[in-house]
């Protein structure tokens, strides 16, 4: 019960784009169409879910017992960044044909602060291991649906006659405002 | 001198880092809720972009090209690390409130793009004022933002009533959604400035 309860946080209530703001350069820059959507959600679901259960395991067994928390910010990204490369070149031995579909995506996690806010915020909220990767995992499913959303929306919206200076950004972020005005409407499924 | 101040007016107003390039919102959005948050983001910002900045430029020759995007994020995180156990030690309660939004700055593509874009191939002195101006040029956005958020949404400014009390502040404003609307709406008029200026200069 504890851990569907932080998996429908993690998608609906808290999603991390829509409520907590991470990803959004990501979300706003490969949204333009439904298929880079899919690639980039793949390929943050996979890093995401491994990035938290890294980190963590660092965290607790490597950085607390040394008493070296402060060193977290630093230690994290470089785990991210070197997990991002580690898992391109793995994917590419392993199978091609993820490796093309991820393509490019791929590096471009390393600046992705949802990962690395996912991975900060499961040791913040103190979850044990398990609570993390639920944490992590539906984080990351939350992710792809807000990403598949809202790309569903802009792909109207290109074909669509919008003034020149609302064009763009700015459009997007109203789009991206009133989609989280709709989020906010799922506040009432957990109690507190 | 006039190379300065022209290079200043460049990177905050013509290339501006948030509604230009689209860079660094997650932030910028996250912790605009009211004035002393923004104003300490700020703050945050421009010292550790202007601390990159340099240092990336100073080693610019040292540094290996192939490793040269771990060197520069290593280098972030070290002023992110310092910026956030000074406050954690002389602003404990900001601390809290800011959460990981701090940490998160060596994310903030504002910084890792214009050590990337600039320090690496400029001298200390101008990669200097790049790092002011798009400290300053994110500063530019978050400040209103936050300012027009707190006042909408909690009714005061920097922590003391101002609205009458007996009108109900819109309290949506301070939530997630608010800050989507308020930042597109901003992006929309400083655009529109923009094009409107372009147009006279033909």
């Amino acid at each position: 019960m504890e851990y569907l309860l932080i998996a429908i946080n993690s998608v609906f209530i808290g999603n991390l784009i829509l409520a907590k703001f991470l990803g959004i350069c990501p979300f706003l820059g490969v949204s333009k169409k439904v298929s880079t959507a899919l690639g980039m959600s793949m390929a943050v679901m996979f890093v995401m879910t491994l990035a938290a259960t890294v980190t963590w395991i660092l965290f607790h067994f490597l950085l607390e017992p040394l008493n070296l928390q402060y060193l977290r910010t630093i230690v994290f990204i470089l785990v991210i960044a070197s997990l991002v490369q580690l898992t391109e070149m793995a994917i590419q031995k392993i199978s091609p044909a993820l490796y093309e579909a991820l393509g490019i995506y791929l590096p471009l996690i390393t600046t992705n602060c949802a990962i690395l806010g996912v991975a900060i915020n499961s040791i913040e909220k103190e979850y044990n291991f398990l609570g993390m990767l639920v944490y992590a995992f539906f984080g990351a499913v939350g992710f792809a649906l807000a990403l598949l959303l809202f790309s569903g929306i802009r792909e109207r919206l290109d074909i669509s006659s919008v003034p020149k200076s609302f064009r763009g950004a700015a459009s997007s972020l109203i789009v991206a405002g009133i989609l989280s005005l709709a989020f906010m409407g799922f506040a009432g499924l957990v109690p507190g | 001198m006039r190379f300065y101040t022209r290079l200043l007016k460049q990177t905050i107003w013509h290339e501006n880092p948030i509604f230009h390039q689209m860079l660094g919102i997650c932030s910028a959005l996250a912790v605009t809720t009211n004035l002393k948050n923004g104003l300490i983001m700020s703050l945050a910002v421009i010292v550790i972009s202007m601390a990159t900045n340099v240092t990336v430029s100073m080693l610019k020759t040292f540094i290996p090209r192939n490793i040269r995007l771990i060197t520069e994020m290593i280098i972030i995180a070290t002023f992110v690390i310092i910026f956030d156990q000074l406050l954690k030690a002389y602003y404990y309660q900001m601390s809290k409130t800011l959460g990981p939004y701090v940490g998160l700055i060596i994310t903030n593509c504002i910084i890792l793009g214009r050590s990337e874009a600039f320090a690496l191939r400029n001298r200390v002195l101008p990669s200097l004022v790049d790092g002011l101006g798009n400290g300053l040029g994110y500063a530019m956005l978050l400040l209103p933002i936050s300012f027009f958020r707190e006042l909408l949404g909690a009714g005061s400014i920097a922590g003391h009533q101002v609205m009458p009390a007996n009108l109900e502040p819109a309290r949506a404003i301070l939530l997630a959604p608010g800050a989507f609307l308020l930042l597109g709406i901003f992006i929309w008029i400083l655009r529109g400035i923009q094009l409107h200026h372009a147009k006279e200069a033909e």
